[in-house]
């Protein structure tokens, strides 16, 4: 079948032109000026903003936690369920995923107001009233709202493929709950919790409207800034750029050191 | 004991998922605009709703984009599966590596490096931000998807098939529609399928790339939420909701129907 790649010339001149110039032209902006000179000055200037990224990764990291934390064992009971039932709990966990998470996130503005619903059954029992909209705690649960199900899928997948037989080896073997979760069901699930992590830990980072609409103004992650850069009163896409560039190579960073445990474990695994 | 527990996991687990949908759906019916107090039953909302021309016009938007640029992204893609698999490994791991680009980064990089052309291409070519700008940026996120959906079943797929079909005397493009589109079929209608739904769905890199002039119904949605009390908000999620739970349904039945009559086949 020769000339065949000849098919794919207009997908790679598309991708030039709308993947890679885009980043190319992030890049330029990141060491360009005002004026058009080159300058190290928008890279130097993000120090200012380390808390901002601290903040970020920080948050990320917690609701990622919380993710798993929540995500595996749902993910381990509905991977013994019967068939059918399996079926039906996975279309319902993916159910919400298909509305737009702007309006979810909409709805835990609702619930979380001081004058919300939650505040209002507090107060029936003579509790709060609690400040729960506008801070980290509520950015945090609009992160583990939104892209639980994306580390619920993966593990499910990953969980669903372990043989019953080998758990109950272990068992007939003496290992008792514990033990078979931390021997058998954590090493044998572990791609499935990378990807799983991956996919929350990605959006959560650079999210910018899940702060904005649950965190007021006092919660600014680093995609706040970044989107303000760009669409803000202060059109500044010098600092935009840079900013997005440290996001890109931290991003770049963790995914590596997610991709070599990977690997690791895979060696691990043949020797 | 144990499967108690078990239940009430999963019931915290539901709750927690549709406390928030559950509630939107509550207040769309109900009268009052401060959600403070629980008055009387009502659809006038959903009548401000239908009646309200940004909302009707941004649905528009939306489906328009999302089916331009699915089927767009579905030809396109397809095609350039096909030259992709043709290619030679280096080449082929380096064309990869740009597919997964747009997978991989998070989407406000996409959408303010798309957003960066956008501007430079506005100063050189007078191309305002609008339907076309969302147009190439959707596109542009579609295609890996239908790439990675085809890929795989292009590598499925016995070669020596496509070979035969043009020894029996067809001619290439004959070919390719006879022999090899009907073996890949299922690839490309779940790359079309997720495109179709990444696209109605996508807000990020549509809010970078779609100007001052031109909005989606995610767009929109976020502009009135800036705004904080909009009970046209709880109808329109509420009629959302019923739409994919009706759609999920029916694709439910249709594949149990499936199932059933495979199962009398065999």
């Amino acid at each position: 079948m020769k000339g065949k790649k000849a098919l794919a010339l207009p997908y790679v001149v598309w991708s030039i032109a709308f993947v890679l110039i885009p980043l190319a032209l992030v890049l330029f902006f990141s060491f360009t000026d005002k004026e058009g000179n080159f300058t190290f000055e928008n890279i130097l200037k993000i120090g200012k903003y380390s808390s901002i990224f601290v903040k970020s990764i920080n948050l990320a990291v917690i609701a990622t936690l919380i993710c798993f934390l929540i995500g595996y064992p749902l993910a381990y009971i509905i991977s013994r369920s019967r068939e059918h039932v399996q079926r039906n709990m996975l279309l319902l966990i993916m159910l919400p995923m298909w509305m737009n998470f702007l309006l979810r996130t909409y709805g835990w503005m609702t619930l979380l107001e001081n004058e919300g619903i939650i505040n209002k059954l507090l107060s029936l029992i003579g509790l709060g009233p609690f400040q729960m909209i506008n801070t980290q705690g509520a950015v945090v649960l609009g992160m583990v709202y939104n892209y639980l199900p994306f580390m619920v899928l993966p593990l499910y997948s990953i969980l669903v493929k372990i043989d019953k037989s080998i758990i109950e080896a272990a068992q007939d073997l003496g290992a008792n709950g514990f033990k078979v979760l931390i021997r058998i069901l954590l090493p044998m699930s572990l791609p499935g919790i990378i990807s799983g992590v991956t996919m929350v830990f990605v959006p959560s980072v650079s999210t910018f409207i899940i702060s904005r609409m649950l965190g007021g103004g006092s919660n600014m992650l680093i995609g706040d800034l970044i989107e303000t850069q760009f669409l803000g009163g202060n059109y500044n896409p010098y600092l935009g750029s840079a900013l997005s560039l440290v996001l890109m190579v931290v991003m770049l960073l963790i995914m590596a050191v997610m991709n070599s445990l990977e690997e690791d474990d895979m060696e691990g695994m043949l020797v | 004991m144990k499967t108690i527990g078990k239940r009430l996991y999963l019931g915290l687990c539901f709750l927690f998922l549709y406390a928030p949908i559950a509630i939107l759906i509550i207040f769309s019916f109900i009268e009052s605009k401060n959600r403070a107090t629980f008055t009387g039953f009502t659809f006038k909302w959903y009548q401000a709703l239908f009646h309200n021309d940004l909302i009707m016009r941004s649905l528009w938007n939306t489906l328009l984009v999302a089916v331009t640029a699915s089927i767009l992204a579905t030809l396109f893609g397809t095609i350039a599966a096909v030259g992709i698999s043709g290619m030679r490994k280096r080449m082929r791991s380096a064309m990869m590596n740009v597919t997964y680009l747009p997978v991989i980064n998070p989407e406000i990089i996409t959408g303010i490096s798309t957003m960066l052309l956008f501007v430079y291409l506005k100063e050189v070519l007078h191309l305002e931000l609008g339907f076309f700008t969302v147009l190439i940026a959707h596109i542009t996120f579609c295609l890996p998807y239908v790439i990675l959906n085809v890929l795989p079943k292009l590598r499925q797929m016995d070669p020596s098939l496509y070979e035969a079909a043009l020894d029996l005397g067809c001619g290439p493009f004959k070919a390719f529609i006879k022999v090899v589109v009907p073996e890949i079929l299922p690839g490309i209608a779940s790359g079309f399928l997720m495109s179709f739904t990444f696209s109605l769905d996508d807000f990020i890199i549509t809010y970078f790339t779609s100007g001052s002039s031109f909005s989606t119904l995610p767009v929109t949605i976020y502009s009135m939420t800036r705004m904080k009390i909009n009970p046209q908000i709880n109808a329109l999620s509420t009629l959302m909701f019923l739409f994919v739970l009706v759609l999920l349904l029916l694709m439910n039945i249709r594949k149990k129907g499936h199932q059933s009559t495979a199962r009398r086949r065999a």
